[in-house]
């Protein structure tokens, strides 16, 4: 994209040393920008908690890469978050298994205790509900993700327990 | 050659190509989708399926994707039998989409709806929600309705595989995909056009076109050739109520292939202008009132001046018109209304054509190029065209890695994932960064003398009999070190220059690489771009007269007709205004008004190509024949009308005219086989312009009279302003706009050629008027006149939006242009103490903004040619004095965000490595 395109739009931030650090690392492993990409925005998103049009641009920017090939990538993968999302990421799987065994009122459960549906965050920018299709542990449905701890055989007890828990964190 | 068995019948196939190809070119029906005869396989819509069996004996078969499938010999097929699967493919691909049929400007020509209905999905059974998206504001060119979308990927393949497009692409995945860029804005490929013919169904659309649309069925078309380059791309444009609506595509195999630039498909909207010459016009004095004549009465009078006034032709005007004016004026009276400069120029073109053993390269010539040189020209901005060719041919070390692995050609993805970016060799020399520079294998910065320089030195370390360049610098040596053994490595190496540096010695270094190249596998190739429609053809007519233009304003002639040009843009305004004021007659014939004819004493109005009938010859030398698309007002003619003396008869037809430029030309008479002759007709039938579905014929005109009139006749045959008649469904002379039964939309076009994806039935290529002369190989010799500069080196930056002289007064172009300004290294800018706002006072012409591109080398600045706010022609020495403009507002006409190159502002472009000196 040329540098004279688009006044108003959003502008490339500044990467931070880690960010930065963690990319070049990254770079070893591969012989092209292109296939750095997925994993710079992962890093990104590890240290930024998503990945912003101002992020997305810097790291377009450090990897050469353009912005609509990176954009590709990013809005490709369901778990790179192109929006800003809450503190604790609750995963929640409704494949079958933990469908069978009672996911739909863990959902409604968690709507009722957050006041959110899925794909949204709560006003304190504690929680964000998200489905997923599978988190292969079917053999101890239902089950769901915070972070990256994943939760087996839940009840709407355990899952009170768990959100507790993250509220009693802040 | 294999024979398979389809459903019973046996079919001749080609096994090198893939069998969706071979069963077209059978003439069978067969849905696809992503398939596209210029982009090969992926195999993503499965939308032709068909199966194979393995043996006489197998009943039951293998379902198999017909594009991605090699055609075995003997083999078995059925279309049929996966009749139910294709089916079930399209009804999940439809589901949702909006059925807008009624609304969509697609309705009617759609590759969607035609699948839709071949494949039998007639009832739809998805009763679910529809997903839907946001569309974004692509720029003047192409709408956007992403709702339709069928996610074929298509315009991905196209926009970024194809013509290297960086900012559009894929975004998301399953029912979710979206096809756009990464924030709303105008499309920065110069190509973006084509989107709206690649794309199968109402996605991508011509904005242009939008503002006054017409269905398919509802335009007038004629097959045409597009004016505004020297490249000739065959065009079929539309019209409906006497108004120019759109330009698509005419497949020509040779030329244009499938694809046309944005400047000639958005470029014509000049021809509907408010400041067209609608009418013939009569002024006492040079500065008096005009006023109007009848065209009898302009006729008589534009003949009164026979015997008295010199005639200046025109490379924009045909070459009937300009033999029009030729024969009135006398031969000796006959100037070429080019500059001096560029008459050197086309005269060198035209030496080199006749006397050295090379081949002009076509556009599918280049396309199959392995090794490539570019010494000076930026051809996406004065030959669009071949840029595109050019990113093909960097493609041909894919395919030939891919036919090392036993990979087909048609592999597209497979090819692409092979080479993993590794692409054949091309170069480019130029005094700036250009838009080719992200698949150069490197850039040089030269200033055009060097960069003649480093051509010859190519052409010596190619053959050493070839003059010797003696002081290049260490970079110079092992640059031309590489070229060298590149262009000798290759299997068909190329060398691309024009004329738009202004410099001789450019071409000349061009021709002896050429030459060099030349031998055994047969002539050597050679691009030497024409910078207008018909500058070829008016320098063959000129038959070795060195009438330049400056030669008539030292005529002492007192009255001259101007054949369709404005002398402002030829040579310093001071100059054409003393030879003009000199006049006791001017008679100026054009499309628009402009400086020249706001001189002129008597004013006639001209059809422009797309209201007249007659022949470019473009950079090639290929002669094409254009048919008038619509008849005009009667007050508007066709110059070569306008200009018949009785000789031929007041109104000769089209054809005598052509025969009588023929007579002047090498192989003119290769001329006459460019339509199938003034009287062809089928059962006294000719071939229609309008579409046999053309509605409202009897109530076009009712709001002005209930009496129909009689349809609009066309004295130079072959085709008629009418429904009526016999499409010439066969003859590609005559062929305009594809059509056949179950096939609407533009993909019809596989149904006329000979085989998918090539030549048309009974050809259509144009005609080559030189042949390549049986020469000894003879050299240019390597001297170069460098240029002694005071000041600043200028050299020309030319604009694909905003250069050409007609394209530049149309809406959608002017929507994509600038004003003019300066370019400068970013050094020079401290230097001049420049501040972001500031402008720049330009010796001899007025003040102006800068652009700091940090490819252009310190001490050089590019001037733009053809935009308002400096005229290039009256920068008549080699170096230009710039200063810090006092009291600066940037002009209105000032739009930077227009000019998309890679080395402009401070930060760094991604991903080019230019090179400086």
């Amino acid at each position: 994209m040329s540098n004279l395109i688009a006044s108003t739009a959003p502008k490339a931030r500044k990467l931070t040393p880690e960010e930065i650090h963690d990319i070049e690392h990254e770079k070893t492993h591969y012989p092209y920008a292109q296939a750095v990409g997925l994993e710079a925005l992962k890093i990104v998103q590890k240290y930024q908690g998503w990945v912003s049009d101002e992020s997305l641009l810097a790291v377009a920017d450090y990897l050469e890469l353009p912005p609509d090939e990176l954009e590709g990538v990013a809005t490709f993968f369901n778990m790179i978050f192109r929006r800003p999302v809450g503190k604790n990421v609750i995963l929640l799987c409704d494949s079958v298994a933990c469908w069978m065994l009672g996911c739909d009122g863990l959902k409604a459960h968690i709507t009722k205790r957050l006041g959110i549906e899925y794909g949204q965050t709560t006003a304190d920018n504690l929680f964000t509900l998200i489905p997923v299709p599978c988190l292969g542990a079917c053999d101890k449905a239902p089950v769901m993700m915070i972070g990256n701890d994943t939760h087996r055989n839940l009840t709407p007890a355990t899952i009170d327990a768990l959100i507790d828990a993250c509220q009693a964190r802040g | 050659m294999a024979k398979i068995t389809v459903d019973g019948k046996v079919f001749d196939v080609d096994p090198n190509n893939n069998l969706l190809e071979e069963i077209l070119s059978n003439q069978q029906d067969l849905p696809y989708f992503c398939w596209h005869p210029s982009m090969g396989s992926v195999g993503s819509c499965r939308q032709c399926a068909m199966i194979e069996y393995a043996n006489d004996d197998d009943q039951r078969g293998r379902q198999i994707m017909a594009c991605m499938t090699s055609p075995r010999d003997g083999a078995r097929y059925s279309i049929d039998k996966a009749a139910q699967f294709r089916a079930q493919a399209i009804e999940s691909i439809m589901t949702s989409h909006p059925h807008d049929c009624p609304v969509c400007e697609e309705g009617g020509e759609c590759h969607l709806q035609d699948m839709t209905v071949m494949s039998g999905h007639t009832y739809r059974r998805y009763d679910g929600k529809k997903s839907t998206h946001t569309n974004q504001d692509l720029g003047p060119f192409i709408g956007h309705e992403m709702n339709r979308c069928i996610t074929c990927y298509r315009c991905v393949r196209y926009y970024k595989d194809y013509a290297g497009g960086t900012d559009f692409g894929p975004q998301a995945s399953h029912n979710h995909t979206y096809f756009g860029r990464f924030q709303d804005g105008a499309l920065e490929s110069e190509f973006s056009g084509n989107l709206a013919e690649v794309c199968p169904t109402g996605v991508f659309t011509d904005k242009v076109f939008s503002k006054h649309y017409a269905r398919k069925w509802d335009l007038q078309s004629s097959p045409s050739v597009c004016a505004a380059c020297g490249v000739g791309c065959n065009i079929n444009p539309g019209e409906r109520y006497g108004t120019l609506r759109r330009v698509v595509n005419r497949l020509n195999d040779q030329v244009n292939g499938y694809f046309l630039c944005d400047k000639g498909r958005f470029g014509t909207g000049y021809v509907n202008s408010s400041e067209r010459l609608r009418v013939n016009m009569v002024r006492s004095a040079h500065d008096g009132r005009p006023t109007e004549i009848s065209p009898t009465e302009a006729k008589s009078r534009l003949l009164a001046l026979k015997g008295k006034a010199i005639g200046i032709g025109s490379p924009r005007a045909s070459l009937e018109a300009n033999f029009a004016l030729r024969q009135l004026v006398g031969k000796e009276n006959f100037y070429a209304g080019v500059s001096e400069v560029e008459f050197g120029l086309l005269s060198q073109i035209v030496e080199i054509y006749k006397s050295r053993p090379v081949q002009a390269a076509s556009i599918r010539d280049i396309e199959l190029c392995d090794a490539v040189v570019v010494l000076g020209e930026d051809v996406t901005n004065t030959a669009a065209r071949i840029a595109l060719a050019l990113r093909q041919s960097v493609k041909n070390l894919g395919r030939e890695l891919a036919a090392k692995m036993k990979l087909p050609q048609w592999h597209d993805a497979a090819i692409r994932n092979l080479a993993q970016g590794r692409k054949s060799p091309l170069y480019i020399i130029g005094p700036a960064a250009s838009r080719l520079d992200d698949i150069a294998k490197q850039v040089y910065i030269a200033s055009p003398a060097d960069t003649a320089r480093i051509g010859f030195a190519i052409a010596h370390a190619l053959d050493s009999t070839a003059p010797a360049v003696t002081d290049l610098s260490a970079a110079e040596q092992s640059l031309v070190a590489s070229i060298a053994t590149d262009l000798k490595g290759a299997k068909k190496p190329l060398v691309v220059s024009g004329t738009s540096l202004l410099e001789p010695a450019l071409l000349q270094a061009a021709a002896n690489i050429a030459t060099a190249c030349s031998g055994a596998p047969g002539p050597g190739r050679i691009v030497l771009t024409a910078p207008e429609v018909n500058s070829l053809g008016l320098m063959l007519l000129m038959d070795g007269s060195q009438n330049s233009l400056g030669k008539a304003m030292q005529s002492g002639a007192r009255a001259a007709i101007v054949l369709e040009n404005d002398l402002y843009r030829r040579a310093p305004a001071a100059t054409i205004g003393r030879f003009l004021s000199g006049l006791e007659q001017l008679a100026v014939l054009d499309h628009l008004q402009n400086r020249t004819g706001e001189a002129a004493n008597l004013v006639l109005a001209a059809g422009t190509f797309a209201e007249t009938s007659g022949t470019f010859v473009n950079y090639e030398g290929r002669a094409q024949h254009f048919y008038a698309t619509f008849k005009p007002a009667p007050e508007i003619r066709s110059s070569a009308k306008w200009l018949c003396d009785t000789e031929f008869g007041a109104e000769p037809r089209i054809h005598v005219l052509t025969g009588g430029a023929a007579a002047l030309l090498p192989n003119g008479y290769k001329l006459q086989k460019l339509t199938p002759g003034a009287d062809w007709n089928f059962a006294g039938a000719r071939a229609p312009r309008q579409h046999h579905r053309y509605s409202g014929r009897t109530a076009l005109r009712a709001h002005l009279n209930v009496h129909e009139p009689k349809q609009e006749q066309d004295e130079d045959g072959i085709m008629n302003y009418s429904m009526e008649g016999v499409p010439p469904l066969k003859d590609s002379t005559i062929f305009s706009s594809p059509w056949a039964p179950g096939w609407n939309s533009n993909q019809s076009v596989f149904k006329f050629q000979k085989h998918t994806g090539g030549e048309l039935l009974q050809s259509g290529h144009g005609e080559l008027l030189l042949d390549v002369p049986a020469a000894d190989k003879t050299w240019f010799a390597a001297v170069i006149q460098k240029p002694v500069v005071e000041g600043f080196a200028l050299f020309p930056l030319y604009h694909l939006f905003g250069s050409e002289e007609l394209t530049a007064r149309s809406e959608a172009i002017q929507a994509k242009a600038t004003g003019a300004y300066v370019a400068l290294n970013p050094a020079d800018v401290e230097r001049l103490g420049l501040a972001a706002s500031d402008g720049v006072q330009v010796q001899h012409n007025g003040a102006v903004p800068y652009l700091a591109r940090a490819s252009i080398a310190p001490g050089t600045v590019g001037v733009p040619v053809g935009l308002s706010g400096l005229n290039f022609q009256d920068l008549v020495t080699p170096g230009l004095a710039l200063n810090k403009a006092s009291n600066w507002q940037n002009p209105k006409d000032w739009r930077a965000s227009n000019i998309i190159v890679s080395d402009a502002g401070s930060t760094t472009a991604y991903g080019r490595g230019v090179q400086g000196r």
